[in-house]
Parts: C-alpha cells; structure tokens; sequence
C-alpha cells in the first residue's frame, strides 16, 4: 500500500498553498493535533484515472482548509492509502485507518465498487462516512450515519436513465425501439435496469439487451448485433476502455442512429476526450458536470483552475471537469458538518448532515434519510462541433453541450450519431 | 445478402482478425511455454510493457506504433535473456522451476506493472496509427485496418519465426531443446545458451504483440490479465510446441469468441471460446498440432 504523499503530491501542497488568497494566509495558523481524515483511494489500477484526481483535489481541501486556520482550531491531516482499484484492498486499508492510525474521520475513495466493501468496516465502528460517486451503495446496508456525493439519488435502478429516455421521446419523429448495452459491472446494471424500464413505460420495445464482460477485447460484434436489430436509439452504459472499444467500432461500422450514449465513462477523462476526437460528435453522455455557463456555482470555475495547474505538473487528468467537484464536495460536506457541530462526534456528524443543507461548489446538496441526494441531478450532454484533437475546444462553452435536466439546458440535440463520419 | 448471413460472415471475419491479435500474443509464450517449458505467466505483462513503451514514443516521435514495435525487439530481446539467465540460475539449475518458477514469473509481472504505474502511470495510453481510422469494405464485409494490419504483421513475424525455427541451425536446435535437451549436449550445444536466445525471442515476439495491442485498443499498466487465460489456452490448444497450431486455435478463439458474441450475445463469449478448449483437448488431449508422448 502507498500513501498519498507518494512522489509529486508534496508539490502540489505547495502549489495549492501558493494559490491560496493572501487574506487566507493571513489568518491564524492552526495549531495542537491535526485532525486525521482516512480514506482508500485507487491510486494504480483500472480507476486510478478518477482516483488521482480525487487524491489529489482533497489535497488541494486540506491545504485550503489548513491556510484558513484549519478545522475547529486544529490542522486537517488527509491519510490515504492506494486500493489499486481493488474492492479486496479495502476492508483491510479501513480497519488500518481507523484501528492503527486512529483516523477521526473517514471518507470512501472513488466509485461503487470501492465503496461498498469499506461499508461493513465503517458501520462496525459506527463512523459517519462520506461517499465520492457511489450509486445505490446504501441501498442494502440501510446505513443511518452513510451520505453520498453523487447526483444520481435514492433510487438509480428507476431514475437514472429518465433524461435519456426523456430526450429520445422528444425526438422527432417519435422513437418505437431501443437497444440497450451494458458492462457487467454494479453500477452500468443499475443504469440498464433503469433504462429498461423506463423504456417500457415510454412504449418503446428493447430489441436488443445484453451485457459484455469486463474482458471484451472485439467490440465490433456487440456494435454489429445492435446494428442488426435496428433500434432507434442506443443506450449503452461503459467503462473508459470499453468507451474507446465500443466508439471505435461505431465508427468502423459507420453506425447511424438517431440518439447513442448513456453512462459511457471515458470521455469524462481528458486524453480519453483527446483521442476520439470528432467521433464524440453528437454523442449522448452521462456526466456530473460541463463547462457551460447555465451549469456555474460559486466556486466551481475557482476550484477548476486552482486544480489544472496542479494537475498538469502532476501528470493527472488535465481538465479535472468530472471528478475534482465532486470530490471537494465531498470534503466541503465533512468541513461543514463539523464546523456546525463543533466536534468530532459520530452521531452529532450525521446528524447535522441529515438537517442541513451545504453550500458547495456543485451547488446546495442535501441529503435524504438514506444518505442520498432526494432529487438526482443526472445531466445528460452532448459532445458537438468537436474538430480536430486539441484540448482548448473543450474548454469552450458550446462543445459540450447540456441537454438535460430543463433548469441546466444550454442547447439543443443534434442527430443522428455517426461515430465522427 | 440475409441480414443473419452478414452478421455470421463478420462475426467469421472480425474473429479472424481478432485471433491475429491473439496469435501475436500467445506466439511467444508457446516459445517460452511450449517449447522452453518455461512457465511464463508474465508474458502478458512484458507485451503491456511493451504497448506502453510503444504508446510513450509513438507520442514523443510519432512513427507507426508497429515500426516502432519492431524496433524494440532487440532490446526486449536483451531483456529476455537477462531474465532467463536470472531464472536459470536461481530456479531451472536447481530443479525448483515447477512452482517457485512461476511464483518468479508472477513477481515479474508484479514488478512490471507496478513499475509502470510508478514510471509512466496508471492512466490509459494509445497510439493512433494513421491507418487506424480506415474500413475497408468487401460487399457487406468489413476490414477495419485498426485489427487488420496488426494481425497481418503479426502472421508475417510469425511466418518468418517459423521458417527460422524449421530451417536455421539455431531454430533446429531450439525445437530439439524441448524434445531432449541431454541430446544437445552430444551436439556440442550448450541447451542453457540455445534456451536463452529462444526466451529472449519469445520476449522479443511480446513487444511485437504490444505494438499490435496499442493499435487495437488503449492500454493501462493491468491490460496483461485479460489475456492470460486467454494466451495460455490457445497455446495449450495448439498443441504446446507448434507455432502453427498455436495460430490456429487464436484464430479458432477469434472466430468462436466473436460469432458467439454477435448471436448469442458477448457474456457467453468466454464461456464458449473456453468450453471449446475443453472440447478440443477432451477429443484431442495434445491439442491441434501436437505431438503424443
């Protein structure tokens, strides 16, 4: 297992102190016991695109929080320690954090699949718990003193697909049928349940429903089968390298449908972003955030550029538009909770979190009794004009463009999907 | 044409194409472990490395992601060499390669992709051949140069290996070390340097596959483990110690993989592709080109 203060994340405490306001600085130092917040993050692996931005925005919290004055008087101390994107790591970096280095705060590390298995850990020690992109976790475990940064709500396997299908039956003329793709992964089968059946209950027929296994190297069949059926419109839910095999394919196979995408993770990642280019053309997709001006809250264009700076020396993810929000979110949530309760109590934490409403740089979140947002903000948007493989294209308002919800438009949808021809 | 007979025949043809992938991974393990008798369960990992290192200067020089693949065999090659020459001296001279030499080969793998999460990082990596956005069309068949080119470079290294194994001296000799390494010894031929020069190729043939997987589709550090299964059953398939056999049974593992995925949907890929090994060697058990002992 590694630290976070691996090689390089020390530069970017001094980075992030650099950038923090002068009148910041200027205030009292923070002094007696540091505040220890444990956490797992996927450092190596499969989810390491995600996990290091992640590491690396709570960094850039601590040290922020540590130039204000520090948390109830004390300076914030993040342990973390790399599940090289591994479910099987997680219990056992849990129950270091909390029973060796005595954390007095823990927070989960990036995505359902490393969330889950730190659950049994934390509830058998009864600490409050601080979720980064977890759908449905608590679902099961029903957990009282468990909250979760992710905008996807209560109930994904009904929710998750409604602005999808909602755009589809905006089209015009009306979709009748839809082919519905999935990785055989947690979360990508919530999506597909709910898109199947919210599906149904909009008249349109599957005509194609199947999931791939993560060890899918060819994507041309799966792509090729969907062709055969016909569908109207495609909703396909992926993981980056299938993202890259299934567009690849579309491309190959010259696919025209009048609406593809869904839960596609992977152009979220900027040299993901980079590397397909124009075949992002009028793709469909799932996203937490876009740079787009109906989508602003205050502190969210700061935190973007305190972070690319830091990122682009650090050699993660360039853009920092999907991940780095949601995980100062995550950590602006525990900073508020505890500066409301004025102590480190379990019960007081999870409490305040139930009553209040934070104010964050991804807007007012609150939380229901589950831990969950009430109301889910998935946003659907879609990739246009994209030309070329520069960066500076998807910095610009107008390239990604949100389609859903109504409150967050900011253009209209462009058909058919083409993969870039 | 029928709409099912176009999705059989591409099912047919992008499987072909896929197995060319496969052979060009599983070549050198059936050196290394059909041959060599070397159970390399890091080769996966070296044809990552070599992906990786494909992808980092494709980036810096732009050259062809397979030109530059070739490039790297000498030095893989080396490396190769270096690391039989460890594993014969620690495990194979003592007589402990069974299990403590593939829990060496396990550490190598370790090492190798921890060593390029450290050094280049986890993040995907690709290189986009120019080639690689082009389709060619036959009627309703469809030839994307992104899996046709690098299965047909792989044939042609492995073509050419075949031939250097069947007609040189050297090549002679590395087929007999796998049948009676003492009747070497006869010949005045030291098999311990004959055995270095076929693990250094069969290293050498991984980076070969590494240009061709970075052309088929990006990679991360963990992109080896996909295919470790995978290469050891089709070497296990194709008889062990034949090159020949080893293509086909890859492009066997293509064809039924991808048909299977286009009809009966891609969960039961695996599970087909692996029940047909079981079918082959139950009727077969020393594989398609196999020798019976």
């Amino acid at each position: 297992m590694e630290g976070l203060s691996r090689r390089g994340l020390g530069r970017a405490a001094v980075a992030a102190a650099i950038t923090v306001p002068a009148t910041a600085r200027a205030q009292s130092a923070p002094s007696g016991e540091p505040i220890k917040i444990g956490g797992s993050m996927s450092l190596s692996g499969g989810l390491a695109g995600n996990g290091r931005p992640a590491g690396l925005t709570h960094k850039i919290w601590a040290d922020e929080v540590n130039a204000r004055g520090g948390l109830l008087g004390r300076p914030v101390q993040i342990i973390s320690y790399d599940d090289q994107s591994s479910g099987a790591q997680v219990p056992g970096i849990y129950t270091k954090l909390i029973d060796v280095d005595k954390v007095d705060l823990v927070v989960s590390g990036y995505a359902t699949a490393i969330i889950a298995p730190a659950m049994p850990v934390v509830m058998q020690r009864n600490r409050t718990f601080v979720s980064l992109f977890g759908t449905g976790v608590n679902s099961e475990f029903k957990y009282d003193r468990y909250f979760s940064v992710n905008p996807s709500g209560s109930n994904p396997n009904q929710t998750f697909a409604k602005g999808f299908i909602e755009l589809a039956m905006a089209m015009d003329p009306k979709p009748r049928s839809i082919a519905i793709v999935n990785l055989d992964s947690d979360f990508h089968q919530r999506a597909a349940e709910s898109a199947r059946s919210l599906a149904r209950s909009a008249g349109l027929r599957v005509v194609y429903d199947r999931a791939y296994p993560p060890t899918t190297v060819d994507f041309s069949p799966i792509i090729r089968a969907v062709q055969a059926a016909r569908p109207d419109v495609v909703f396909v839910g992926s993981y980056p390298p299938d993202t890259a095999g299934l567009l690849r394919a579309a491309s190959e196979l010259r696919v025209n449908l009048q609406l593809f995408g869904g839960p596609m993770i992977g152009p979220h990642i900027t040299a993901q972003k980079l590397q397909l280019g124009p075949i992002l053309n009028n793709l469909v997709v799932w996203d937490v955030y876009a740079p787009e001006p109906t989508l602003q809250f205050p502190g969210t264009q700061p935190l973007i550029e305190r972070y690319q700076p830091i990122a682009a020396k650090e050699g993660t993810d360039a853009l920092g538009y999907y991940v780095p929000p949601m995980a100062y979110t995550q950590m602006q949530v525990l900073e508020q909770a505890v500066k409301k309760v004025g102590s480190l109590d379990q019960g007081a934490l999870a409490k305040a979190m139930h009553e209040t409403t934070f104010d964050t740089v991804i807007g007012p979140v609150r939380f229901d009794a589950t831990g969950e947002w009430p109301e889910p903000r998935d946003i659907y948007t879609q990739y246009q004009g994209v030309q070329g493989n520069g960066i500076d294209q998807f910095k610009k308002a107008g390239t990604q463009v949100i389609l859903y919800p109504a409150q967050y438009k900011s253009g209209e949808l462009r058909k058919p999907y083409t993969a870039g021809a | 044409m029928d709409p099912d007979l176009a999705l059989l025949l591409n099912g047919i043809v992008s499987g072909l194409l896929l197995g060319g992938l496969y052979a060009a991974a599983a070549a050198g393990l059936s050196i290394s472990f059909g041959m060599l008798d070397v159970v390399n369960i890091a080769h996966p990992a070296f044809m990552v490395l070599g992906a990786m290192l494909v992808a980092l200067f494709w980036g810096a020089t732009g050259i062809d992601p397979l030109v530059l693949s070739i490039l790297l065999t000498p030095a893989f090659w080396a490396l190769g060499a270096a690391i039989y020459v460890a594993y014969h001296h620690f495990f194979e001279r003592r007589g402990d390669e069974a299990i403590q030499g593939l829990a060496f080969f396990f550490g190598v793998m370790f090492i190798i992709e921890i060593g390029l999460v450290l050094a280049i990082g986890p993040e995907q990596h690709f290189a986009d051949a120019s080639y690689a956005n082009t389709t060619w069309r036959l009627g309703e068949i469809d030839l994307p140069l992104r899996m046709l080119v690098p299965a047909l470079v792989a044939f042609l290294a492995i073509g050419g290996l075949a031939l250097f194994l069947r007609h040189s001296f050297t090549g002679r000799a590395i087929a007999a070390v796998a049948q009676d390494r003492e009747a070497l010894r006869l010949l005045a031929i030291d098999p311990v340097r004959i055995k270095r020069l076929a693990f250094g190729i069969s290293i050498a043939m991984a980076a070969l596959a590494g240009g061709a997987l970075v052309v088929v589709q990006p990679v991360d550090a963990g992109s080896g483990h996909i295919f470790i299964g995978r290469v050891f059953a089709i070497v296990i398939m194709g008889g062990l110690s034949s090159l020949w056999g080893c293509v086909l049974a890859a492009l066997a593992f293509g064809v039924v993989e991808n048909v299977t995925a286009s009809f009966y949907g891609p969960s039961w890929s695996p599970a087909v592709a692996f029940g047909a090994l079981l079918l082959v060697l139950a009727v077969r058990p020393q594989g398609f080109f196999g020798r019976v002992a």
